[in-house]
């Protein structure tokens, strides 16, 4: 099954994101990688690959991010871990978060729910 | 030439430097962004000091790589992966060497420049670090073409980025925290490119 890491500056943020989407697709591999070390705001380098490190499997990984440095950041781990199936989805958080962990726990591939995430922000809420 | 241990030197330069101007830079990043520029840059150099007793005798690349790769991993904000990419970029060129001159000093702050470039998707203009770097190297490049002279040339690459912090006073921020200001942001000098002035100065005044 293809997991998730919740990238944002707020730690509160990044839990919160991970507790809504039990609500539709408990049991998906998804963990939160929020805020700084000190529980700061920011987004780190070493909380996102140990994140990373505890749920990767074969499946691949898809890393949501809020903004700004978090997508820097991001990609700054993918690149150290160059052997591994890790993409960032360009999605908005919330939404993506709830529409990827249903696909994934439906048995989709990580590039067709990147897909698929990818056309959720073009989707208008009004 | 500067060897080595001369870079090490100016490696703690730069961190008395950023200790010094911490509160400064948060002030400016409090007007136009989330306000810890100044608080994120200690903490990367701080980390950066952790590792200077395990880089003696090493080689001036890895020496710089190593200092990127702590500021990526402890600084917390975009600051963190832009200077992190720019000191492993600048140390990738540099790979292997026990001393620099002034000509290696450009090729790794071109290499540098198109890091943060890359990393940022970002170019000139956009209010940011890069409307500090590019200027400073294209000074240096300048005066070294017309005088030879090193001193010089780091003196020239310093007053540019100087011009260049003043420059990002007039412009519209477009990427980063500030873009969401839009016209609000001009007035105010950007954090990162105060940054860069700050540690260019630093190595320009060991030169």
């Amino acid at each position: 099954m293809v997991g998730f890491v919740v990238v944002s500056h707020s730690h509160n943020l990044a839990e919160s994101v991970v507790e809504l989407t039990r609500m539709m697709a408990d049991g998906v591999p998804i963990i939160g990688a929020g805020g700084l070390e000190d529980g700061s705001f920011g987004t780190s380098f070493d909380k996102i690959s140990r994140a990373i490190d505890k749920i990767y499997s074969e499946d691949g990984i898809i890393i949501l991010v809020d903004m700004g440095s978090a997508v820097m950041t991001a990609e700054m781990v993918i690149e150290s871990m160059a052997d591994r199936t890790i993409k960032i989805a360009d999605c908005p958080l919330v939404e993506g978060a709830i529409a990827g962990t249903i696909d994934s726990i439906s048995g989709l591939s990580i590039n067709e729910i990147l897909d698929n995430l990818t056309e959720i922000g073009s989707i208008k809420k009004l | 030439m500067v060897n080595q241990e001369q870079v090490l030197k100016i490696i703690r330069k730069m961190i008395t430097v950023i200790r010094e101007q911490k509160d400064f830079l948060s002030d400016l990043d409090n007007v136009i962004g989330d306000g810890d520029h100044g608080i994120n840059m200690a903490r990367g150099f701080d980390e950066i000091e952790k590792k200077i007793p395990a880089l003696e005798g090493k080689d001036i690349g890895t020496v710089i790589k190593t200092a990127g790769m702590a500021l990526v991993s402890k600084v917390g904000g975009a600051s963190g992966p832009l200077y992190g990419t720019a000191f492993m970029k600048a140390g990738g060129v540099l790979a292997g060497k026990s001393q620099i001159d002034i000509y290696d000093f450009c090729n790794a702050l071109q290499s540098a420049i198109d890091g943060v470039m890359l990393r940022g998707k970002s170019t000139t203009g956009e209010k940011t670090m890069l409307d500090a770097m590019v200027p400073a190297y294209q000074a240096i490049k300048r005066e070294m073409e017309e005088s030879n002279d090193a001193k010089k040339a780091m003196e020239a690459g310093v007053a540019a980025a100087k011009e260049g912090v003043e420059y990002t006073k007039k412009i519209i921020a477009t990427k980063g925290r500030a873009s969401y200001l839009g016209e609000r942001s001009i007035g105010h000098q950007d954090p990162g490119a105060t940054s860069f002035t700050i540690l260019l100065e630093a190595i320009a005044s060991m030169i």
